[in-house]
């Protein structure tokens, strides 16, 4: 809890990503630069008396991923997800074994957590919603796990003999950038020098996709769920819900440059807001959310003028995509008209809790190759949304800057900030 | 079903949404906005699953908007109760 | 006590001056309990030794094993919240809006005075609105989907009292939920004192919790730490032979935090102040390496820059479990020596309350600062531990306090330790 110190830098040195339409970063990467989409008809459960029966799912094959019977039947997926998503990145920081256990940290978001197990474990103990006095003698052992999300930091910090600081940030929507910005925040603080973090999510399961029903906010374009997630275009009619996880191995940069470690980006400003406003809605001038990228923008001692890509919220909501336009304009100035601007929800949903980390790794990985990935689906931009947001093709551009931002339930509004590492090192 | 009555609309939006202080829902509200009640979008919307349960018909999704009155969502409600199939679409 | 500077990280550059110079300040404090439905009742309540755990009363506990807990009594929102907030919220929401009321009102803040971005919101969450999530599970499976709430989205979801404290209040800094079971209480005020300290100068934080509803009771029964014995005098008895798990609470404590220029500029009269913390977790179970208590409490005390001498008194994790109980005897007897510092354990009167438990410590640590005296550890027959522990029993003892040390161990093996100090 010391002052924050300035010259304790943090670093980002290892990426592991669980996402639909591929199974580590590689691969994300290479669906995302293609601009495929990833969204589909729900095959996890039997959708069809919901109104939105698109979403964008993982195949993941637990066993093919390296999970132990054991650990397949105790775990839900999204603990399962981000075991999967934390080895890579253990693996990816070339550092597996290598850490002092008492300066590793574990923090990890989730909007849902194990929402998909207590959805189906509840089924089991109320006969289907019959008894309100639920059967104490059914049920699986693992219910106490499944009701408090931290249960997967503690496998996390297992998996990496982290003894520091472990524990699970939720920001609903916003929590994959805020589990990042706070895990910084304890790396420079100086009570760990290494953090793995990052956001697990998956939550398809018949109590999410009925409470987005109930609000219409998910997309009904069940005829074409390929092309269902349309953020900033005309078309758009709601998200399409998604799952998935990116977990990173987060170091402080003196530590990471001492063992010779990949540099990534560096986590240079992060900032969060409340719009005090509404749990779900959004006020339509978007200054909680311009207010967060300026405070982000601060942190990181950049100008917006420095900013050479912006991964958006862009969730196709249009209540979303006209806030977020007037935030980036608020923000960002004029420079707002000059920055690309990408919604990977096009291509890959929006998981709720994870996108924010995933949207992270993208960005990491946008510095890490020059290339920008697109907005999908973005065939007739909305006239109220007249910023550049990269329609349909990746773009290679110089990208040393990336902020991402994202909305949230809860009225969360928040910024970070990745630069390249050389970029404040010099 | 009968018609879906004013009475049952303010019994529907107690349950639903709540009561904001300073409104009198038994005072004259046919023709005053649901924004002008207290009721936000998330709150009709609540209120539209509430009266689907109480009246057994499905409701279109854009039943919610900015100018809806207590008049108009129950002309809506029984243009509908007269006609369930048309709520299906 | 006077603050240290803290060297720069490793690079031999002297690094900004530490932050306990100025520590960040508690001004308000808003409790609820099973015991106690302000925070002066549950104080009094808890001097007195006044037990609130009793036989479950929101649901029918027969079918359960266990059967007891500290339930909030004769709470009723409708007297303290609006109507239109009671259907889109859980009773978890509705206490925890009551508490921040509470504190709020307690600070005598100006909120709209501070500046748009000034007060920001961080709790404490466990599984977030239970109760509400299994109505509407009840819901879906029994009617279908269309029968759900288009509040579930966010009433059953872990920040929703930062959500809905921020939306009442008009506090639109940083805000988030922070999850780690019991210990979360403390990393969330830790947090909040990280937002005072990087320029929100108001935060309301710390935790209120509630999961009494069937379905919450069956996934608390699984972690297999309910104590089934029925005898509320004899159920929660942590550092006792008897010890046989542990009783549920709901409840907890929210906090006003600001900036200590900012309170003496208002004029507010602090409680105490935020100066240390740290947290840390426990190896793999079956490692046979030792479990991370003693290193949050160093380090907790390290950040403060005091001694083991320096505190006045401990307010125990108190688990109720044999070997959770021993590791923190033999903790604050490594520490601090054996008997050598009061131990007290309030928590045997309200049961433990998951997200609500650390905060309802740190403000029972600061109302005993205030106050100069210990409050007991009720229903301790046969002291377990006494070698090693100079528990608080009986009645509160008076003495001079200056400083205390908050622990709060969480399910999994979450430490964390947090120490505050006396205004003044």
């Amino acid at each position: 809890m010391s002052a924050r110190r300035d010259d304790r830098r943090v670093v980002i040195t290892g990426i592991g990503v669980v996402a639909p339409g591929g199974i580590g970063a590689k691969q994300y990467w290479e669906l995302l630069t293609a601009g495929r989409t990833a969204t589909r008809t729900i095959s996890l459960f039997n959708a069809a008396d919901f109104r939105s029966r698109v979403a964008a799912e993982v195949d993941f094959d637990p066993v093919r991923s390296g999970l132990s019977r054991r650990e397949i039947r105790r775990w839900d997926r999204t603990t399962q997800f981000a075991v999967v998503a934390a080895r890579e990145a253990l693996a990816d920081s070339g550092a597996l074994g290598e850490f002092d256990a008492h300066r590793t940290g574990v923090m990890v978001g989730t909007a849902c957590g194990m929402t998909t197990s207590l959805d189906r474990e509840y089924a089991v103990v109320s006969d289907e919603g019959r008894t309100w006095q639920v059967d104490a003698e059914h049920g699986v052992p693992y219910l106490y796990d499944y009701f408090l999300p931290s249960s997967m930091a503690a496998e996390l910090a297992w998996l990496a003999d982290a003894q520091g600081p472990v524990g699970v940030l939720s920001t609903g929507c916003t929590s994959g950038i805020d589990v990042v910005g706070h895990a910084a925040d304890i790396i420079r603080d100086g009570a760990a020098d290494v953090m793995i973090s990052g956001a697990s999510d998956a939550a398809i399961s018949p109590i999410t996709v009925a409470c987005f029903d109930a609000i219409k906010a998910t997309s009904p374009r069940n005829d074409s769920p390929e092309t269902a997630s349309r953020p900033f275009d005309r078309t758009r009619n709601g998200f399409v819900l998604g799952e998935g996880a990116a977990i990173f191995v987060m170091e402080e940069l003196g530590h990471a440059l001492r063992r010779g470690a990949h540099l990534y980006a560096e986590v240079s400003g992060h900032a969060t807001r409340s719009n005090a406003y509404s749990m779900t809605g959004l006020r339509s001038d978007g200054a909680e959310l311009a207010e967060a990228i300026r405070q982000a923008m601060a942190r990181a001692r950049i100008d917006a003028s420095d900013v050479d890509y912006v991964n958006a919220h862009g969730s196709a909501t249009r209540q979303n995509d006209l806030h977020e336009t007037a935030a980036f304009k608020l923000g960002l100035g004029e420079h707002a008209y000059r920055t690309p601007i990408s919604s990977i929800k096009s291509m890959i949903g929006h998981s709720l809790g994870a996108i924010c980390s995933l949207e992270v790794a993208a960005s990491a990985l946008a510095i890490e190759h020059s290339v920008i990935p697109p907005t999908a689906n973005l065939h007739e931009p909305d006239p109220d949304c007249d910023l550049d947001y990269v329609p349909l093709v990746a773009r290679e551009q110089n990208t040393d800057v990336v902020l991402s931002v994202a909305s949230g339930f809860g009225g969360f509004q928040s910024a970070i900030v990745l630069t390249k590492p050389e970029r404040r090192a010099a | 079903m009968s018609t879906f009555t004013l009475d049952e609309l303010v019994r529907v939006l107690r349950e639903s949404a709540g009561e904001e202080e300073g409104v009198d829902l038994e005072g004259d509200i046919l023709d005053v906005p649901f924004d002008d009640l207290g009721y936000d979008s998330l709150a009709l919307l609540n209120t539209v699953i509430g009266i689907q349960q109480a009246v057994g018909v499905t409701l279109p999704d854009d039943i919610v908007s900015q100018e809806l009155t207590p008049r108009l969502l129950l002309d809506l409600v029984n243009g509908h109760i007269a006609r369930p199939a048309a709520g299906k679409a | 006590m006077t603050a240290r500077t803290v060297a720069g990280a490793g690079t031999g550059r002297p690094g900004p001056p530490s932050p306990y110079a100025r520590p960040p300040v508690v001004t308000g404090i808003g409790v609820l309990a099973a015991n106690g439905s302000s925070t002066e009742e549950y104080w009094a309540a808890v001097l007195r030794g006044d037990s609130g755990i009793a036989r479950i009363t929101l649901f029918d506990p027969d079918d359960y094993p266990a059967r007891l807990a500290g339930e909030v009594k004769g709470f009723d929102a409708r007297k303290s919240l609006p109507g239109r907030l009671l259907p889109q919220t859980d009773r978890m929401t509705r206490l925890a809006l009551v508490a921040a009321d509470a504190a709020i009102a307690d600070s005598a803040v100006d909120v709209p005075g501070l500046g748009r971005y000034a007060c920001g919101v961080v709790t404490a969450a466990s599984g977030g609105g239970f109760e509400f999530g299994q109505r509407e599970l009840e819901a879906l499976w029994s009617r279908g989907g269309g029968h759900v709430s288009a509040y579930q989205s966010f009433a059953w979801f872990y920040p929703v009292n930062t959500g809905q404290i921020s939306i009442r209040h008009d506090m639109r800094g940083a805000g988030a939920a922070l999850v780690a079971e019991q210990a979360g209480g403390l990393d969330a005020v830790a947090k909040a004192c990280r937002h005072v300290r990087d320029g929100t100068p108001f935060m309301v934080t710390g935790g209120v919790d509630s999961a009494m509803c069937p379905w919450g009771w069956l996934c608390m029964t699984r972690s297999g730490r309910l104590t089934t014995v029925r005898d509320p005098r004899r159920a929660y008895v942590p550092f006792d032979h008897d010890a046989s798990g542990l009783v549920p609470g709901e409840g907890g404590a929210l906090l006003t935090l600001e900036d200590p220029d900012l309170a003496r500029t208002r004029g507010a009269v602090p409680y105490g102040a935020i100066v240390g913390y740290a947290a840390t977790f426990d190896p793999r179970p079956g490692s046979g390496r030792p479990p991370g208590l003693r290193r949050a409490v160093e380090l907790a005390l390290d950040e403060a820059g005091l001694t083991a001498a320096d505190i006045d008194v401990v307010f125990a994790d108190a688990a109720g479990l044999p070997e959770p109980d021993r590791i923190e005897a033999d903790t604050l007897a490594a520490v601090f020596g054996p008997r050598a510092v009061p131990v007290t354990a309030p928590k045997t009167m309200t049961g433990r309350l998951l997200a609500g438990g650390g905060a309802l410590d740190v403000a029972t640590a600061l109302l005993s600062l205030r106050d100069g005296v210990i409050p007991p550890t009720v229903h301790i027959d046969r002291p377990a531990h006494a070698d090693a522990l100079d528990l608080v029993t009986g009645a509160p003892r008076e003495t001079a306090l200056r400083c205390a040390l908050v622990l709060a161990r969480g399910y999994g093996g979450h430490n964390s330790a947090l120490v505050v100090r006396r205004a003044g």
